[in-house]
């Protein structure tokens, strides 16, 4: 599944300011909240369940990077966005590091199969350490943009 | 000291698939051991050790993977993701609903 399946380019972040877990969460599926993938009413019941998932275990995988995500509910198709955190956020990491490098999804309840699919994609691009470096390099939204779609036309990995 | 490469067969079990959770798991306890491992689906071939490696895979609901395990610890490594694996990570039913 390739980043344009179900990354909300509108919600992408390349400085995302919140300093803890919680806030970092908020301020992602916030995001998303403002470009209209889901109503603002189930903002808060989405932000408890993807806290809920990391009480079970960080979805902190290393190498400065998280997946924060959940199935909801509210939305019928899986939607996701990227955010760089330029400062770090502590995010229980099993390695101990910081995370700078955010992936956020939500997925409808019965789509297991499309979840694995962009946990794929989005690890196999995290693999390579040229787009590691340049999305955390990345300044702004066109940066992180002009990124994914390279790794959709598979000039990483 | 064996050095010979071990092999097990190992089919997901579970409904959700080898998702973030167990894929670490899967890590974390193949890193306990001394063993190089590593995971082949359909000629693909990774890290038993890293979960970003492990992801990589997308393996769904029964899917086959072949475990290979080299090293003095192999047999032992084998033996333990595969029953991780078969007892489908000791997920709880709503653990595993909630990927």
């Amino acid at each position: 599944m390739k980043f344009a399946n179900f990354m909300s380019r509108k919600a992408i972040r390349p400085t995302l300011k919140a300093a803890e877990k919680a806030d970092l969460i908020r301020e992602m599926t916030g995001a998303l909240q403002e470009a209209g993938e889901f109503a603002e009413e189930e903002h808060a019941s989405i932000v408890k369940a993807i806290l809920k998932r990391e009480e079970l275990g960080s979805t902190g995988i290393g190498r400065g990077v998280a997946v924060p995500h959940t199935k909801h509910p509210s939305v019928d198709k899986l939607i996701g966005t990227v955010g760089v955190s330029p400062e770090g956020v502590d995010f229980n990491s099993l390695d101990g590091e910081k995370v700078h490098l955010f992936f956020l999804l939500i997925s409808p309840p019965d789509r297991p199969g499309d979840h694995l699919r962009a946990l794929e994609n989005i690890s196999r691009q995290l693999r390579d350490d040229t787009f590691c470096k340049f999305l955390k390099q990345s300044k702004t939204v066109e940066d992180i943009q002009q990124l994914l779609d390279e790794a959709d036309n598979n000039q990483f990995g | 000291m064996s050095e010979s490469k071990l092999s097990r067969r190992v089919a997901i079990r579970n409904s959700q698939g080898l998702h973030a959770r167990p894929a670490e798991m899967f890590a974390r306890l193949a890193s306990q051991f001394d063993a190089a491992i590593e995971v082949v689906k359909e000629g693909q071939r990774v890290d038993a050790k890293s979960i970003l490696h492990i992801l990589t895979l997308g393996a769904e609901q029964g899917q086959e993977l072949l475990i290979e395990a080299t090293g003095p610890d192999a047999q032992d490594a084998l033996d333990a993701l595969a029953e991780l694996t078969e007892n489908e990570f000791a997920l709880e039913p709503n653990e595993n609903q909630s990927s």
